[in-house]
């Protein structure tokens, strides 16, 4: 057999579920959870704009993108890990991995790379703070929440919900090189922003859950409870939302967002509480899981036009 | 090397055409790793790093 038909041959019988062959370069794309990545570029650049310090254009553009790449890479694990699960998901099945597109042992090796090769560039571009952070984010997602809370416990996507908050942080420690209240703030917003906004997407998908064994809040607590744990989470949201103005770094526009914004969240989490049956169940759900997107969006977008775009008003002194 | 137990099957021309993508692909993310280290080091360190004296 010659060189070049040894490199173009495949095993005549691959394994079941696992091409022979690797997939399409959109397939690893898929991996890296490009919706998740652009939020995170969305909230790190947020914690960059409302932090002191200064760090020049091209050094914030290259961190941005390494934190970027950090979140896919946790994502690409996160599907390595959980492609058993995702593909009695009807929502997840068409994955890469459980759509047999991607070999789970290709997406490891993917996932491993980015990470390490993420965080050394974080660090070396900006400092070793930040890429320790992202290297604590993808661990934390990965392992802790991937492989450990996920499938463990109803408080699953509560402790969880740290790793989704951390860009802030990464991206005020890029900028100042610590981590200050700003960031912190930021990180308590998403935190408590993201047990009400999942369970309220658990709510509706909870047959799916408990068909792949995940012990969601629904399936282990019921989804009376759980529509009152919305509500707890939203009543501690709506004025956690206006700590920026009361810390001095949130302004006009962001105080009007804030307060319309959390009074329209604690709108829809009384929805879900209310409507318990049927079709309207499912709408108050759903609505619930696309306002809170929005508001969270609204609340970030007002402190990057403030701090980013020169429109920052003052409220407190 | 490939395993002499196992039987083996060409490629077919749609995986030839998937696995060309991917090596450009790479060629591309590797060319714009190289480019990335270029830029920081003249953002970390001046353009000054490019006129020192031999």
């Amino acid at each position: 057999m010659s060189m070049t038909s040894l490199t173009n041959a495949i095993p005549a019988e691959p394994a079941p579920l696992a091409p022979a062959v690797g997939g399409d370069v959109p397939d690893y794309f898929a991996l890296l959870k490009p919706r998740v990545m652009a939020l995170v570029i969305f909230t790190a650049l947020v914690g960059m704009v409302v932090s002191h310090g200064h760090v020049s254009p091209v050094i914030a553009t290259i961190s941005l993108l390494m934190i970027a790449v950090g979140a896919g890479a946790s994502g690409c694990l996160n599907m390595w890990w959980d492609a058993d699960i995702d593909a009695v998901m009807t929502r997840t099945a068409k994955r890469p991995i459980p759509d047999g597109r991607i070999r789970p042992d290709e997406a490891l090796a993917f996932g491993l790379v980015l990470s390490v090769g993420s965080v050394l560039i974080l660090g070396l571009a900006a400092n070793w703070l930040a890429a320790g952070l992202l290297a604590f984010t993808i661990v934390f997602y990965a392992v802790i929440y991937s492989m450990w809370l996920k499938r463990a416990t109803a408080q699953n996507i509560v402790i969880g919900g740290a790793a989704g908050a951390l860009p802030p942080v990464i991206g005020q420690a890029v900028v100042s090189g610590s981590v200050g209240i700003e960031s912190l703030v930021l990180f308590a917003i998403i935190f408590i922003w993201t047990p009400p906004h999942f369970w309220a997407l658990a709510l509706v998908k909870a047959g799916e859950y408990a068909k792949a064994g995940i012990p969601m809040m629904p399936n282990v607590a019921g989804p009376t409870s759980t529509r009152r744990q919305i509500v707890y989470y939203t009543l501690l949201l709506a004025p956690l939302g206006l700590a920026p103005v009361a810390l001095g770094f949130g302004g006009l526009i962001y105080a009007v967002v804030g307060v319309l914004g959390g009074l329209g969240m604690l709108a829809f989490s009384v929805q879900v509480l209310r409507n318990r049956e049927g079709e309207a169940e499912k709408r108050a759900a759903m609505g619930m899981f696309a306002f809170s997107i929005l508001y969270l969006f609204l609340l970030f977008a007002a402190l990057l036009a403030e701090q980013g775009l020169g429109l920052f008003r003052p409220l407190v002194a | 090397m490939q395993d002499p137990k196992i039987e083996y099957r060409p490629l077919t021309p749609e995986e030839e055409a998937r696995r060309r993508k991917r090596s450009v692909a790479i060629a591309l993310a590797l060319g714009a790793m190289v480019l990335l280290f270029f830029v920081l080091t003249i953002a970390k360190l001046g353009p000054q790093v490019l006129s020192r004296p031999l």
